[in-house]
């Protein structure tokens, strides 16, 4: 029905140079709301794609448990039993649960602000120094720089080995030096570097990591008389499984080997990243979608506008319909015309915003590629598939658009159209 | 070619209805030159629209080349109108923004015609009338004449039966209004019927029939000479 012949096509173009002003104006609105969109709907990505990077860093099915005090009697232990895990509870966890792909012991000694605890040569420094095993990268993903990271034999054989964070190496190490093979001393026991390594991501969790030492669970135990205590768990939830789900799954098994009221609030603590990541999922479809919304909603005002300067036009032309109408044009040509000049208005003038929109977006992107500071803002862009929803939102408001004047241009009798002035 | 029988047709006020067509019967053969009287107010503008399918009717029977026009659908009427019907106005209505040709095409268009052929055809009919040279003129860019004959054009391009003209040469002065009706006379000279409106004797003069319609009925129908006489010097009893 809207196919469009040349006649069609001169039809509609003289429409618009007729009265150019009147075409641009009402085509403004529309233009406009199409640009909102895209600028919305893109911003919103750039904010959703900004966030996202942060998180890269941080393994999406991640989740961390850590014990504390009982706050509910059970099995004949008072309340405020303070709890602790050893590496077999680890071993029991890991041979019961069936939640988890991975379960990393990890035992960490204060450092963080604390007092200077790690001494190379002249120079020292406050450090987290943690005991971990050699499939910890897989819970935090780290840029090996330099030798390698922690290994089964290091484990095995209790080395007193280390593997430091780059602002370690930049702190305790000359300019130049190469920490390798050397030694350094932490809380009195010497460790030789195996390995350098660099956070990913880089906010203020990453600096933090950068400031770290690794070294073998196994030697912590023995090196600081933590023996098997285990300070918290790091695991992985099996891909397919609700992080939700892993999580109360995971307490209850905890609770069970500690001998804690299933019911107790307190006694387990864990946090889960695939949880955050849920959430921030949620937050960004929903940030999508009022974008989505209120562009659309500044499109429809656009296509009010388009319906009215059409009814306004349909006014000032009943003349010209009535003489369409006598020269044997029938009611569906009528209806036709009018469809088709309001869809080629509202289109040309959504196509315009469309395309403004995808050029400013890209420009900030460009902008921000080539170095711009926007904050948590990156990389702004609108996907193909929106670009078309939006597009079948327009096209769907343009006919909407186009109902009513053409209603109105059908209720004009060929008598009265001729009769009328102008 | 025409017939009506008793037509009546009254325009609905606010209270009540006003009747403007009080019972008309006329029969008009293919080829003749029939001009319609009447002073303002005597329904013959209505009886021209009524004839060119441009408005209903309340009651009597209506047929064109033989088929009953009652009740027709807009698309039906549309048809007829431009399969039968040529409507030349008195303030020529042509689309002001196309130009002489594309309004001379513009029927063609809604006859669904090829383009090029629309544009032949349109350019050849602007010849006939002397107006070829003006093809690529807007209408405001003509003068009255001028504008009569690309309508004139227009109403000839579909090949109708039937030409109506409604005061053609209402907004033209009496040169160019001989000039017009000697088009006219060609026109019909062809075997088209003309049906002029006018309230102008010296029209209706030339014509070879004329209708008085007073009140919303045919008082005299005759030969033109016969009927103008009584109301030679004007438009007839102003009531």
């Amino acid at each position: 029905m809207m196919g469009l012949d040349r006649d069609r096509l001169i039809e509609l173009v003289q429409v618009v140079v007729r009265n150019p002003l009147r075409a641009f104006l009402s085509a403004l609105g529309a233009g406009w709301g199409l640009f909102m969109i895209i600028i919305t709907v893109g911003a919103a990505r750039g904010l959703e794609n900004g966030v996202k990077a942060d998180m890269g860093n941080d393994v999406a099915n991640s989740m961390f448990a850590w014990t504390m005090s009982t706050s509910i009697p059970y099995k004949g232990y008072q309340r405020g039993r303070w709890l602790e895990l050893d590496i077999d509870d680890v071993q029991w966890l890991e041979a019961n649960t069936q939640h988890l792909d991975l379960v990393c012991p990890e035992i960490q000694l204060g450092g963080w602000q604390g007092t200077n605890n790690v001494i190379h040569g002249k120079q020292s420094g406050a450090f987290d120094v943690s005991g971990a095993i050699a499939e910890y990268q897989q819970v935090k993903p780290m840029n090996i720089t330099n030798g390698r990271f922690l290994n089964q034999a290091d484990l095995d054989a209790e080395r007193k080995v280390c593997v430091i964070g780059s602002r370690v190496q930049d702190i305790l190490f000359e300019f130049g030096e190469n920490p390798l093979g050397e030694t350094v001393q932490i809380q009195g026991v010497l460790f030789r570097v195996v390995g350098v390594y660099t956070p990913k991501g880089n906010d203020e969790d990453a600096q933090n990591e950068a400031e770290s030492i690794y070294i073998p669970f196994t030697t912590f135990g023995k090196a600081f008389n933590t023996r098997d205590r285990v300070g918290w768990l790091s695991m992985l939830i099996k891909d397919g499984v609700d992080a939700e789900e892993a999580e109360e799954a995971t307490k209850q098994l905890i609770k069970s080997r500690l001998s804690v009221h299933p019911d107790d609030p307190r006694a387990i603590g864990c946090w889960s990243m695939a949880e955050e990541f849920q959430k921030a999922e949620l937050l960004f479809s929903g940030m999508r979608l009022i974008s989505l919304l209120f562009g659309s909603l500044a499109l429809l005002a656009g296509v009010i506008g388009i319906t009215n300067i059409m009814l306004i036009s349909i006014k000032e032309r009943t003349k010209e319909l009535g003489i369409r109408r006598s020269l044997g044009a029938t009611p569906v040509r009528i209806l036709r015309q009018i469809i088709g000049e309001t869809l080629f208005l509202t289109l040309l003038a959504g196509l315009c915003g469309l395309v403004l929109g995808v050029g400013l977006l890209e420009a900030v992107d460009g902008y921000l590629e080539s170095g711009g500071d926007a904050g948590v803002f990156r990389h702004p862009e609108i996907d193909f598939g929106t670009v078309l929803t939006v597009l079948c939102i327009l096209l769907g408001m343009a006919i909407f658009a186009g109902i009513l004047p053409a209603l109105r241009a059908l209720a004009i009798k060929p008598v009265e159209a001729l009769r009328s002035e102008g | 070619m025409l017939a009506l029988r008793g037509i009546e047709k009254s325009y609905p006020l606010a209270v009540g209805s006003l009747p403007v067509l009080k019972g008309i019967d006329l029969n008009i053969t293919q080829g003749e030159m029939v001009a319609i009287m009447g002073s303002s107010g005597s329904g013959k503008s209505t009886l021209l629209n009524v004839l060119g399918l441009l408005d209903g009717f309340d009651s009597g029977g209506y047929d064109l080349d033989g088929v009953d026009m009652s009740g027709l659908s807009e698309k039906q009427a549309a048809r007829y109108r431009s399969q039968f019907l040529g409507f030349v106005f008195q303030s020529f209505n042509l689309i002001s923004f196309k130009t002489a040709l594309e309004n001379v095409a513009l029927p063609l268009f809604y006859q669904k015609v090829p383009r090029r052929e629309r544009q032949r055809r349109a350019l050849e009919m602007l010849g006939k009338m002397g107006m070829d040279d003006r093809a690529d003129h807007l209408p405001s860019e003509l003068s009255g004449g001028q504008k009569q004959r690309v309508a004139i054009a227009r109403a000839l391009i579909t090949s109708p039966r039937v030409i109506l003209a409604d005061e053609p040469t209402g907004a033209l002065d009496s040169t160019t209004s001989s000039e017009v009706m000697s088009v006219l006379r060609e026109v019909n000279a062809s075997g088209i019927t003309v049906i002029i409106v006018t309230h102008e004797a010296d029209i209706a003069a030339k014509c070879d029939r004329t209708i008085r319609l007073h009140d919303g009925v045919i008082i005299e129908d005759g030969r033109s000479g016969e009927v103008v006489e009584p109301t030679a010097n004007g438009a007839g009893s102003s009531d």
